[in-house]
């Protein structure tokens, strides 16, 4: 449970990046953080494990605020995977990118040997054990990434951009990955630009604009409001566009869904036949 | 960090800033031979309070205290070194001018950073690139030089993104004996270093496809000229040089202790 109380924060060059956030995600939620480039996305994902102190109001994380605990305690609950996987390689081995942080936490060593085959084999990377990270592509280093933060089994996973760089057939493994996770019952919160990605998951959607939280509720109802997407800077799904294209032949708006978009269509075109 | 935030650049505009960044080096390079040559404390006294007014007509005032701020470590450390060791060595006859000479020390190192905070404060690097090319130096070369200073900031800001993204692996800084604390920066340097030779590599390739260095001959629409400021610091300079090698060889410099009443030990 992360619990945002009305949260300001300002960076030392002078930026103000939130103003005033509240926010409550409950254990096992899945949340799409949006908005356009300078929102303040980051910069709120950043308090829920403590990385940024809010200068006013609180984040409370299982009711323990976050100012009273170190990072390192947090990460351990909060687990954080950043956007850029070349901002944190640096070991000789995919495994001991795995195992860094697991001894960092004291795990000892025969549960870290189990936990990192267990995060190599979640992740399909299990042929790259010995192999440096350094020499895979970029695809891979992102799941090095991810795994190197799974492995620890945080209660909460935090994705900076997952999407980014990720060829279709990639992004469509770590949507199914993502999902699984959160059916797991693990806590999972998206920082993204992707419509389409958020579209096809359909999770809770927190929508920013200039550090303020301008809407928060389903996918469905945020991205096909043109008025929200508008003031926002994201484009509606493509199914979306289509649809709201087609208002005046009496079809409903909100549609996000590839599946549902085909039965309303087919059926409309029934409807036409007869 | 606070040492290099006095060095760092600000756009502001005064009569030094207008200085000819050659003239400010030859300045730099006065002032650090005077230094060097001293080892008493009066002149290095007399050295120090000569650069404030360079620093007050500049308005670097704030950006200068923090540089002789972040100083302050190496300084003690200077004076703690040549205290200890003169007085293990016995290199000084009493133990008051033992202290005057390590105090002498420490001051001369304040004296240099001084000197060369008011030049990087107060001198563009733009200006520093056209002053080094002007000088003949390869333009690759003062390509080279400008880029790395631009890239500073750049680099900070990285390298705390790469902080956070470790402490999020629970990693922890601060935590450990000595030993243990450096070899916690490890997974810090190792992602900056990969990261500053990829982008290095992408920049020369950008550069490439844009045609750097397709003439020999560069011509730049600024050029710099010496105009009546520049000579006056050259001849004070010059007289600063004058006037320190006088010193040195004829006039005898009172110590510390004449002034002083004797030390109880």
């Amino acid at each position: 449970m992360i619990e945002v109380k009305d949260i300001y924060f300002t960076y030392p060059t002078g930026v103000e990046a939130l103003k005033g956030v509240s926010l409550s995600i409950g254990d096992g939620e899945f949340v799409a953080v949006m908005g356009q480039n300078g929102a303040g996305k980051t910069t709120l994902v950043k308090h829920f494990n403590g990385l940024l102190k809010p200068a006013k109001g609180g984040v409370l994380v299982d009711g323990v605020s976050t100012r009273d605990v170190s990072v390192a305690k947090l990460a351990r609950k909060v687990g954080f995977v950043f956007q850029n996987p070349d901002h944190q390689l640096f070991c000789e081995t995919v495994e001991e990118e795995i195992a860094f942080a697991l001894r960092n936490f004291g795990f000892d060593e025969v549960t870290v040997e189990k936990r990192v085959t267990w995060a190599l084999n979640l992740l399909d990377l299990a042929e790259y054990r010995k192999t440096s990270p350094f020499m895979l592509s970029g695809g891979e280093r992102k799941r090095v990434a991810l795994a190197s933060v799974l492995a620890w089994d945080p209660s909460v996973v935090i994705l900076d951009e997952p999407t980014i760089g990720q060829d279709h057939r990639q992004k469509e493994i770590l949507r199914q990955f993502i999902v699984q996770l959160n059916g797991q019952g693990k806590t999972v919160v998206v920082v993204t630009h992707d419509v389409e990605f958020v579209a096809e998951c359909n999770p809770r959607v927190v929508l920013m604009t200039e550090g303020k939280v301008v809407a928060d509720g389903e996918a469905k109802k945020i991205l096909t409001d043109t008025v929200l997407t508008l003031t926002a800077s994201i484009v509606p799904p493509q199914i979306t566009q289509i649809f709201l294209g087609l208002k005046d032949l009496g079809l409903p708006s909100d549609v996000i869904d590839v599946s549902e978009a085909k039965r309303i269509l087919l059926d409309y075109l029934e409807g036409v036949k007869h | 960090m606070s040492v290099f935030e006095g060095f760092r650049f600000r756009r502001v505009t005064s009569p030094i800033h207008r200085l000819d960044p050659r003239v400010k080096f030859f300045y730099v390079l006065a002032m650090f031979v005077i230094a060097i040559i001293f080892t008493q404390f009066f002149p290095l006294v007399v050295l120090f309070f000569l650069q404030v007014p360079f620093v007050l007509v500049a308005g670097v005032r704030k950006e200068w205290l923090r540089s002789l701020r972040g100083a302050l470590f190496l300084v003690v450390m200077i004076f703690a070194f040549n205290f200890v060791f003169g007085y293990l060595y016995r290199t000084y006859p009493t133990t008051a001018a033992l202290l005057e000479y390590s105090l002498a020390m420490a001051l001369r190192f304040l004296v240099l950073v001084e000197s060369f905070s008011v030049f990087f404060l107060t001198t563009s690097p733009d200006h520093l690139s056209l002053a080094l090319e002007q000088s003949h130096v390869p333009y690759e070369f003062t390509f080279a030089f400008t880029t790395a200073v631009r890239f500073v900031p750049v680099l900070a800001e990285e390298a705390q993104t790469i902080m956070d993204a470790q402490k999020a692996r629970g990693l922890e800084l601060e935590r450990g004996n000595f030993l243990k604390r450096v070899r916690n920066y490890i997974p810090i340097l190792i992602p900056l270093i990969v990261s500053a030779i990829r982008r290095s590599l992408e920049l020369a390739e950008a550069m490439e496809s844009r045609a750097w260095g397709a003439t020999n001959k560069r011509t730049n629409l600024y050029v710099l000229k010496m105009k009546l400021g520049d000579f006056v610091l050259v001849l004070l300079s010059i007289l600063l040089i004058v006037v320190g090698v006088y010193v040195y060889y004829f006039v005898s410099i009172p110590s510390l202790t004449t002034f002083l009443p004797p030390l109880p030990f």
